[in-house]
């Protein structure tokens, strides 16, 4: 072992003191730095919202290529295209709501063909293309309440269901419509999961579908429905919790009896068949009094049948809300 | 400064960086379509970070050997108290609107609020007893039985988000699993005879002279 004396090493070479605290101090600052720019990293990764996305065709606001015409309802404004088209309950796709857009983008949706069968004179297999030209696209601006305790006003384009029930002759012993969803886990990346029981299955009873307010949505603000808000096709049932408005529907089937629903099979207690906006029935963990309107900051009060009783009170006329929830 | 000074700020600062970059978020309006909701839920997805942060510290340091990783600790406790105190505040005021008949009736009502907030009142004793000062007034040991309550609250706030979700209890799950782990591991270490041994002081030494 060789023990240096302490005069091997020149003065000269010895490192300015205070050289070395100033590369002390870089070395910390550049600690510093990285380690909080990887903590930054980590939570981008892991918590932070996904950036919205944007409209594909880079339009900044929606519907300027017709007139420009108010999509709100009288005292409440519509809510934004980003907001609705960034913030979905698609469980298919993701079970984050802020990464359903990311996840859906690039969805195909052509060609699509929808069956409606069961009870009916008339059973057929619908092209897309064929069921969008029966029947007119109206705009149609409906409150969407989500079970989960938020609220939206979105421009749909749609037609009545009961327009296309009609073509197709239910018979006399139907009495409930069942719908479902895509099951294409091709497509769908989150099918994998077993979060919920796939496909997605909806119903409806045969006068709440014949409503004149229930339709089939497939358009939002003037355009084409995005992939995330349930393209090609989906219901729109606006006095009921959104998740009854089944989304990129393949098969519409009538029936006798009340068909399953998706919701109300993983979690019987808490998601009924009927599942109407009611401020009065508390969902069993939170309470449905009020709701956060997207956009706003401030609680609205939730209103009987989403605010549609004058249209559809009497459909459940002597029934007991608090059991058929 | 010493060696473990920067490091506690270190730790500190990257503690606070969650913190920046929701408050960055919020200012460019970067936190989605319902702003509120992603601030309440992030705040107490962090609380529980930290809390099962703290909780690793001490197995951390047994496997590592890495003693001064202890200094840490109380540091990150506390913050598990900060972002649930945020949490806490967020929901009293964006859900609740400081309206006190409004919360109580929330609590008596809803479990997972309940439990939340049990949880988070298990974590004001640790806080209160974190400094020095009172770890000496306690005394050593009966302080360490106190701070045992870390893993109650930590249990408590994993019910909560557990209760909350809809269908996807994968993140409460991932919790859980990282819980049960810590524990099972302090339940191992006591059952091999680790408990016997003297615990090192958690006390900052008087630097020397």
């Amino acid at each position: 072992m060789v023990i240096k004396k302490s005069d091997d090493i020149k003065s000269s070479e010895i490192t300015d003191k205070k050289l070395y605290v100033n590369r002390r101090l870089f070395m910390r600052g550049a600690t510093l730095a990285a380690s909080a720019a990887a903590t930054g990293f980590l939570y981008r990764k892991l918590l932070a919202p996904e950036p919205q996305q944007r409209r594909e065709d880079g339009k900044a606001v929606a519907g300027t290529q017709s007139a420009p015409r108010d999509w709100g309802l009288p005292g409440e404004e519509a809510t934004t295209y980003e907001d609705i088209t960034n913030y979905n309950n698609f469980y298919e796709f993701s079970t984050s709501k802020t990464a359903v857009a990311s996840a859906a983008k690039g969805f195909v949706t052509r060609p699509w063909t929808v069956a409606v069968e069961g009870l009916v004179n008339n059973p057929r297999i619908f092209a897309l293309e064929d069921i969008l030209k029966a029947n007119a696209q109206e705009d149609r601006i409906y409150r969407m309440r989500c079970v989960e305790g938020w609220s939206m006003v979105i421009p749909w384009s749609g037609f009545p269901l009961a327009s296309l029930l009609k073509e197709v002759e239910p018979l006399s012993q139907a009495r409930y419509v069942a719908f479902e969803t895509l099951n294409d886990p091709e497509r769908m990346p989150n099918l994998d999961s077993g979060v919920l029981d796939w496909p997605y299955v909806e119903g409806l009873r045969l006068d709440e579908a014949m409503n004149p307010l229930t339709i089939l949505a497939s358009g939002l603000y003037g355009d084409p429905l995005p992939p995330q808000n349930g393209a090609p096709l989906r219901l729109v049932v606006p006095w009921k919790y959104g998740f009854k408005g089944i989304k990129s529907i393949v098969k519409i089937k009538l029936v006798e009896q009340m068909p399953p629903t998706t919701w109300n099979l993983s979690a019987p207690d808490e998601y009924g068949f009927y599942s109407n906006v009611n401020p009065n029935v508390s969902h069993p963990r939170w309470s449905q009094a009020r709701e956060r309107r997207i956009g706003e900051l401030g609680l609205r009060e939730t209103l009987m049948f989403n605010g549609y009783a004058d249209q559809v009170a009497q459909l459940y006329a002597g029934m007991d809300l608090k059991y058929f929830f | 400064m010493d060696d473990i000074k920067f490091k506690k700020i270190l730790v500190f600062i990257n503690c606070l960086v969650p913190l920046a970059l929701l408050g960055w978020d919020a200012y460019r309006d970067q936190l989605g379509a319902n702003p509120l909701e992603f601030l309440t839920r992030t705040t107490g997805t962090l609380t529980l970070l930290f809390l099962v942060l703290s909780l690793a510290v001490t197995p951390a340091r047994k496997v590592t050997g890495i003693q001064w990783l202890v200094r840490f600790r109380r540091m990150i406790g506390l913050y598990a108290f900060f972002y649930g105190g945020l949490h806490w505040m967020l929901y009293v005021w964006s859900d609740k609107f400081f309206n006190l008949r409004a919360i109580i009736g929330d609590i008596r009502q809803r479990p997972f609020i309940a439990v939340g907030l049990v949880s988070f009142t298990l974590m004001v004793p640790l806080a209160v007893t974190s400094t020095n000062k009172m770890l000496k007034r306690l005394g050593g040991k009966r302080w360490m039985r106190l701070h045992k309550l870390a893993y109650v609250a930590a249990a408590g706030g994993v019910l909560h988000y557990w209760l909350l979700v809809k269908a996807d209890t994968t993140k409460p799950l991932v919790f859980a699993a990282v819980l049960a782990l810590l524990l099972g591991y302090r339940f191992w270490r006591s059952y091999t005879g680790d408990a016997k041994r003297k615990p090192i002081s958690i006390t900052q030494p008087a630097p020397p002279r």
